[in-house]
């Protein structure tokens, strides 16, 4: 993206050197971008981790996409025309007719799977009648646009309306009264599929009256599938991702190497308001307790859990966990009321902030092991380097110095469960935003 | 019997009926096509930027396609130069510097 934005905005021939499993996502951006000519040549998959002598042989080797000397198609690349004139092959008047088939069931099926428009589950087919009672269940018009989505930041973003998001939320089985709390999903912009690597999935915590108008689960087995509300909305989320982002095929728009199986469902729940002693998650972020909202994090990569918060040693076995953790994916707390009344108890945390505060303060790393950490190379070192705060401040620490992990407003809290017992969880995630229900209904 | 064959009959019926449903696929952007820049007509006595992204030892591998411009196109004078940010922020700054200075430029590894 970077080598279109140098080569066609600045005058600059540029050739960009991708990896070999990146071909199709390659292939893909460059005619999205309107640019299918830009020069770009391969070398073997990983760069990551390889000597120099190892690849110093990928420069002097071929591409295993083309076969021809990796460094020949640089040269050429910046030196000779592009062959042709791709960008006429493009279409730009590309629309999504309203409507499939008519076919039969067998058939239908097949081509929603081939079409990679479902989690490749059984769906609910959504026919006109189908996607009109759930339409019943908002006041917004079906041709509203709600959103725009796209599966990483090198995409252009897609578009859907209220009538695009109804046709997932039936394929996901969805009861209509669960349409607004999805309308606030898809308005969020937040994909649940998006195409990172790290194979993402996402989370929802619904708060407010909503939660029990369409009878969600905040208790026992709360992130399970237990409960109709919480499987459907959450698998809807995802469904709607990557049908209206424009898609979610592995080598080409997604590319999490190892999956996800959060992803499936999406991590749905609400939070069990009526058993915190703590202030609920959305009137942290700025709503009223009688607002009915959804609250999204992407990552959940990373989990720690444990039982109990113990008399002795609390803060060593809390402290072992966030070590143990991935160090670029802040934490959340996902405590059973058991949990958290006993960080009350042990700690004297009376509020989420406060244990917030005491995790940003204990959760510390040597530097040195902190900062040699891929994520933290790709990701916040860069940021470091050129000043960007708390990040610059950290770089300057020896490498046994102990530096916290976090930022405070990184941290978050959030209570689920049913009290059978005082299990808890650490879920590695990155809150993106609170979203409104209210203003879907 | 019968009642038995046209029960059978209903159920093929019902499984060879056919059904309209909608499309569940968003709208995509439409697309606007850019420009390439004129390609250099060669290399001698040209400055490349070789662009690094800072992702996954990106810097060690340039610094090879540095080494063989030196050792099998030495006219070719190469500078390395890292993003000013994460890879996934774009970079105006590094940009104008590179068109100020610089004939061509090489990034990668590209993600």
């Amino acid at each position: 993206m970077h080598a279109i934005t140098i080569d066609s905005k600045y005058g600059v021939p540029t050739v960009a050197i991708h990896t070999n499993v990146f071909e199709k996502v390659v292939q893909s951006v460059t005619q999205l971008h309107g640019m299918p000519q830009a020069r770009y040549t391969f070398v073997p998959q990983p760069v990551m981790g390889k000597t120099a002598e190892q690849l110093r042989a990928y420069v002097d080797g071929k591409s295993p996409i083309s076969g021809r000397p990796v460094m020949q198609e640089v040269i050429e690349g910046l030196t000779r025309p592009a062959e042709g004139d791709r960008v006429k092959e493009l279409k730009y008047e590309r629309s999504t007719p309203r409507l499939v088939g008519a076919d039969t069931d067998e058939n239908l099926d097949r081509l929603f799977l081939e079409n990679n428009w479902t989690d490749k589950l059984p769906i609910v087919f959504p026919t006109e009648k189908r996607v009109a009672e759930m339409l019943g269940h908002t006041s917004r018009k079906p041709d509203e646009v709600v959103g725009h989505m796209r599966s990483n930041q090198f995409r252009l973003h897609w578009e859907y309306t209220v009538e695009r998001v109804a046709v997932n939320a039936v394929m996901a089985g969805a009861r209509p009264e669960y349409f607004p709390v999805i309308l606030a999903l898809a308005s969020s912009g937040v994909s649940a599929r998006g195409s990172t690597t790290s194979s993402m999935a996402a989370m929802v915590v619904v708060n407010g009256p909503i939660r029990h108008e369409i009878t969600m689960n905040a208790g026992t087995g709360a992130m399970a599938p237990y409960n109709h509300a919480n499987a459907t909305i959450g698998r809807a989320y995802g469904l709607l991702s990557q049908n209206l982002q424009g898609g979610s095929l592995p080598g080409d728009s997604y590319m999490g190497s190892q999956g996800n199986g959060y992803a499936y469902g999406t991590v749905t729940f609400a939070e069990n308001e009526e058993r915190s002693p703590w202030t609920p998650f959305h009137v942290q972020h700025g709503f009223k307790p009688s607002d009915s909202t959804v609250s999204i994090f992407t990552g959940c990569r990373s989990t720690a859990f444990t039982l109990g918060v113990r008399e002795k040693y609390w803060r060593e076995h809390v402290r072992n966990m966030l070590r143990g953790m991935d160090a670029h994916s802040a934490p959340t707390f996902l405590l059973d009321p058991i949990a958290a009344r006993q960080y009350i108890d042990r700690g004297g945390f009376d509020t989420k902030e406060k244990l917030i505060q005491w995790v940003y303060d204990n959760a510390l790393m040597p530097a040195g092991e902190y900062w040699d950490y891929q994520l933290i190379q790709n990701y916040i070192y860069p940021r470091a380097t050129f000043g960007e705060e708390p990040y610059a401040s950290k770089l300057k620490a020896a490498p046994d110095e102990m530096i916290k992990m976090f930022k405070p407003d990184e941290i978050h809290v959030v209570v689920v469960g049913g009290e059978t017992n005082g299990y808890w969880r650490i879920m590695g995630c990155n809150y993106q935003k609170t979203v409104s229900v209210d203003e879907w209904r | 019997m019968a009642n038995e064959a046209q029960a059978n009959q209903k159920t093929d019926v019902e499984e060879n009926k056919k059904i309209t449903v909608m499309n569940p696929v968003g709208y995509p952007p439409k697309i606007t096509p850019k420009p390439m820049a004129p390609r250099l007509e060669s290399l001698d006595g040209k400055t490349l930027y070789l662009v690094d992204p800072r992702f996954d030892d990106s810097g060690l591998f340039l610094r090879q396609v540095q080494d063989w411009f030196a050792d099998h196109m030495p006219s070719v004078t190469t500078k390395f130069v890292e993003m000013s940010s994460v890879y996934t922020k774009d970079d105006p700054k590094t940009w104008e510097m590179i068109k100020a200075n610089g004939d061509g430029a090489i990034i990668g590894v590209g993600h």
